[in-house]
């Protein structure tokens, strides 16, 4: 069985190496048909750019994805940069009409997206041209390798129960080198992916046969995240089902998001897209998905016909009806832990990284003082959002909804949810985003807290204060803290995993749901001692 | 202001520090020999089994105690002067207390066995015996076989510890069955198994002879008292029972029985002294509890109790139900009200067992009344509320049997067996209980 594990590490390490290898294979350049075709498209209403372009990307010379993307960012640096100019000198000379004339000729967008866009059509190489074969030597060879490392756990990790052995003695799992390593990975990973489109185009090239059968079109990299995020999520996902096999909650959690993740964040959007409809998970509720009030979304939205306007009625009552009623009889779990994407991510290939979560009252403080700022930021630019396609005026009070819209989405949107919020699962646990930056689930918190059914329950006096509920609480919720109190948990940041009733030793947790009284239940002296001091403390 | 000294910050003496402050502004100092900060003993195990670290263990962060003006002071206390109401350190240093409270634990038992205290010989109690442990057994190449010797608690905890660096352990248990001078026969045959499905060598009905020594004083071997039989190991792990930790106390004017003697109020027979937890001796036993209780929840509850007597509300220690319990590898037990290895005359008893091996209840009940008199639950997790509601309402053991739904405090989704066991019983008892529907209304009428 050991032998099957190393073997699944050895093949996991080789897909992963080719995965990671095949950013620096192919070379790269369009033929003057195909560039002409994509000019065309583009509708480029300037002749320099066509050139500089032209220049750049129209070779024999073998550029690998660096060397053309370099080019193609020149090409557009010098284009605009040349515009610029014009319009600067225009503007010296006070010539209003020219100086106008001179913005239809800029580029707009980021450079990497550009060059993104044509390395998608100037690909050549083992990725471009057999992505199936190369992506059964990545993809695959991941697959079977990680699949081949996680089984034989069913063995090895002995009978049904608790296993946690060694946790704390694995630098996988303790912040050691393989730790450090995955953060610098997976922090890489989405650098990359939000900011570098364009040096991961042969990952794209990857996907794009399954692309192709779902949406009738080629990928781009937001599938290829979306493929790959259901790849992993699937995979660990059989690591929970082993490791947990003793616990029904948790099969049946680990079940559930990953049904909405494979079927309502990836199949429904990419089948609606090959319908010609909005690209629309229908389980991601406003704030978390910040830009449904954005006007492009609404413009797009309503001019979609019937399906539209259902879209834009259900996101808006997903948030201000579903949610809130379920937080109130389920708590926030049933969004956070049974149905959200991140959660989804987390509780599968964040499970690993949960114990890592720090319990320091300070970290508590900081939290709430995060999330918080996050939610008031998110409410704020919706506001300027809705104003702005109400009112059509494009700033408020001096300020561009546009401008704030793009610091959101850099800082939040990229930074916090992604580059931080999974990046950091090996050092700082795996709910970075969820108990720090998440704006929905702050909102949850909040239903949560005051008004909800949902609790934790502490038995009575049996609490050993052992810690193991506070070590492998994601959330970072010093559980032991109540439940040697005898006192239930009621926290906004719960998301209800229950792993904390799974691994307490002696019975005290369970998350249940129940009336509202009696829920919040301050004690001093616990069960189990004379009753008349229990009134005599606790009634007072 | 008062000052008062507290011996010990386990369990009991950090409880009743937290207490006194809650009630008191008197000044607070806790003494411990062991280490700076209060940790969870019974979290030990998880430490070496890397499921957590130390630091884990501590339940509080380290400003909460001055935060709470709590001193701490590292030390270990030798003597104490009740005439001039001084504790000494070893060092000599002297601390004045006006209130002192004895909190010293337990330490583990030594039998005068020959070799008992060669090099990887110890306890499983003290954070010292967790460090010597893992110097001892850090892998199955340093230590190639360790052998418990002594069939409780903390002797299994120990076993499941070195089997999870697959550390090969003989368990020798001087009992026919594991822990039965507590379990009735079912649930130690059940354990026995649990033990002995995870590859760990169970040697019933057996006593340690003498431990032997190499050359340069560690541990070579065993001896076993009945047969004879040598094992060879390096580490051996005495894991028979615990005893007051209250030598120190031997020369001083303090009444010492084999532990603190006390009365009622946890007054010792010189004023102004107290003593709480593992090592506080009952003069008579408190209901059918035993006079020296060394258990966790024991621990706080009279570390609960004496902070009110100290802060002028004088109270007597009287403990509620009984409640405990633990975990057998992979077995939770818990249990409630009094459930004897042995029936008593008036006693009755109802026994259900899943067909996995790995779950049972047990009920006692009064044969001539039907009283419910107490439950253990292995492998299913019950309500402490329920219980304790059904005990001070000496409710029928039927009763219990129809709200066994509202007892239940296993996790959602699980498996429930309830109509299983009430029918068993039906059957057996020639009764017509039905099983009713979970109730939140009667839970929480608690």
């Amino acid at each position: 069985m050991k032998a099957i594990k190393q073997s699944g590490l050895i093949l996991f390490l080789i897909g992963l190496t080719l995965f990671t290898g095949t950013i620096f294979t192919g070379s790269f350049s369009l033929t003057s048909v195909e560039f002409d075709s994509f000019i065309k498209e583009k509708n480029y209403k300037n002749e320099l750019i066509k050139e500089e372009l032209q220049n750049a990307v129209v070779t024999t010379e073998p550029l690998n994805i660096f060397e053309f993307s370099s080019r193609v960012r020149k090409a557009y640096k010098v284009s605009n940069d040349h515009y610029e100019a014009l319009i600067k000198k225009y503007d010296s000379e006070k010539n209003w009409t020219k100086k106008g004339e001179q913005y239809q000729y800029k580029i707009y967008g980021k450079p990497h997206s550009l060059s993104f866009e044509l390395a998608k059509k100037a690909g050549l190489g083992f990725a471009a041209e057999s992505p199936v074969l190369m992506w059964l030597l990545t993809f695959g060879l991941g697959i079977i390798g990680a699949l081949l490392f996680i089984i034989p756990d069913v063995i090895l990790l002995g009978k049904p129960g608790i296993k946690n052995n060694g946790i704390f003695l694995n630098a996988a799992t303790n912040r050691g080198w393989i730790g450090w390593f995955a953060f610098v990975f997976l922090v890489g990973f989405y650098i990359l992916l939000y900011f570098y489109p364009d040096f991961i185009v042969n990952w794209v090239y990857l996907v794009d046969p399954i692309s192709q059968k779902l949406n009738g079109g080629n990928a781009s990299q937001w599938f290829l995240y979306g493929f790959l995020y259901c790849t992993v999520m699937t995979v660990m996902a059989v690591r929970m089902y082993i490791k947990y096999r003793h616990n029904k909650y948790q099969i049946l959690r680990t079940t559930s998001v990953l049904f909405f993740q494979i079927v309502f964040a990836f199949l429904i959007p990419e089948i609606l897209v090959r319908f010609e409809k909005p690209w629309y998970d229908f389980k991601n509720a406003f704030p978390l998905d910040y830009d449904f009030f954005f006007k492009w979304n609404l413009d797009e939205l309503l001019s979609s016909g019937g399906f539209g306007l259902f879209i834009l009625v259900w996101g808006v009552v997903l948030t201000v009806v579903v949610v809130p009623v379920m937080v109130y009889f389920f708590g926030k779990r049933w969004y956070c832990s049974w149905v959200c994407g991140c959660g989804g991510l987390a509780e599968t290939l964040g499970d690993p990284y949960r114990q890592l979560s720090s319990k320091t009252l300070l970290s508590w403080k900081a939290e709430r003082i995060i999330i918080h700022s996050v939610l008031i930021f998110v409410l704020v630019m919706t506001g300027f959002a809705l104003y702005t396609f109400f009112s059509g005026a494009d700033q408020v009070l001096g300020i561009r909804t546009q401008t704030i819209q793009d610091i959101y989405g850099f800082l939040i949107g990229s930074i916090f949810a992604g580059v931080i919020g999974t990046g950091f699962y090996p050092i700082f646990g795996n709910r970075v985003w969820c108990r720090f930056g998440c704006p929905l689930a702050a909102y949850l918190g909040f239903i949560q807290r005051f008004k909800s059914r949902f609790r934790i329950t502490t038995n009575g006096g049996q609490c050993i204060s052992c810690g193991n509920c506070s070590t492998y609480c994601e959330q970072g919720i010093d559980v032991r803290a109540y439940a040697q109190k005898g006192e239930n948990i009621v926290r906004s940041s719960c998301v209800g995993c229950g792993i904390c009733s799974a691994v307490c030793p002696r019975g005290v947790l369970k998350l249940e749901n129940g009336p509202e009284k009696g829920r919040i239940n301050p004690t001093d002296v616990l069960l189990g001692n004379d009753v008349d001091l229990m009134e005599l403390v606790n009634d007072k | 202001m008062e000052h008062i000294v507290i011996i010990g910050n386990g369990i009991s003496g950090v409880t009743a520090a937290r207490h006194i402050r809650k009630n008191s502004d008197k000044e607070i100092t806790i003494v411990s020999a062991e280490t700076d900060y209060f940790f969870s003993r019974t979290a030990l195990m998880y430490v070496y089994m890397g499921h957590m670290k130390f630091e884990h263990t501590q339940p509080y962060e380290s400003w909460f105690w001055k935060k709470n003006r709590i001193n701490l002071k590292k030390g270990f206390v030798s003597k104490v002067h009740s005439n001039t109401n001084e504790i000494e350190f070893n060092d000599g240093e002297k601390l004045s207390y006006s209130k002192l409270i004895i909190a010293t634990g337990s330490k583990p038992n030594k039998f005068g066995w020959p070799g008992q205290d060669l090099n990887g010989v110890m306890g499983m109690y003290h954070k010292q015996d967790l460090e010597n442990l893992e110097k001892y057994a850090p892998n199955n190449s340093v230590c190639k076989r360790a052998v418990i010797v002594g069939g409780g608690l903390i002797g299994i905890e120990l076993a499941e510890m070195l089997h999870s660096r697959d550390i090969p352990v003989t368990f020798l248990v001087r009992e026919k069955s594991f822990w039965s001078g507590v379990l009735p026969k079912e649930e130690s045959a059940m354990i026995n198994k649990e033990i002995t499905d995870v590859h760990i060598d169970l040697r019933l009905g057996v006593n340690l002879k003498e431990i032997k020594a190499d050359k340069n004083g560690n541990v070579k071997s065993i001896i076993i008292a009945e047969t004879n039989e040598e094992i060879e190991c390096t580490v051996v792990g005495l894991t028979a029972g615990v005893s007051p930790n209250v030598d120190f106390l031997k020369n001083s004017d303090l009444e010492i029985g084999r532990g603190v003697k006390v009365n009622r109020f946890l007054e010792t027979n010189i004023e102004n002294i107290y003593a709480i937890g593992d090592c506080a001796e009952q003069h008579e036993a408190i209901g059918q509890r035993r006079p020296i209780e060394a258990v966790w929840y024991t621990g706080r509850m009279m570390g609960e109790t004496v902070a009110q007597t100290i802060c002028g509300n004088k109270i007597e220690y009287k403990p509620g139900h009984w409640f405990n319990s633990a975990k057998f590898i992979d077995i939770e037990y818990q249990t409630y009200g009094w459930v004897w290895a042995e029936p008593k005359e008036n006693e009755a008893r109802f026994y259900w067992e899943h067909e996995s091996g790995k779950k049972c209840i047990h009920i006692n009940y009064d044969k001539n009344t039907g009283e419910f008199i107490g439950i253990n639950a292995f492998g299913i997790r019950m309500r402490h509320d329920f219980f304790d509601k059904v005990l001070t309402e000496k409710n029928s053991v039927n009763y219990v049997l129809e709200h066994l739904a509202d007892a239940n405090f296993d996790p959602e989704f699980y498996k429930l067996h309830e109509s299983e066991i009430v029918a068993k019983f039906n059957q057996e008892n020639n009764t017509n209980i039905q099983l009713k529907k979970k109730s939140w209304a009667r839970i929480f009428s608690a």
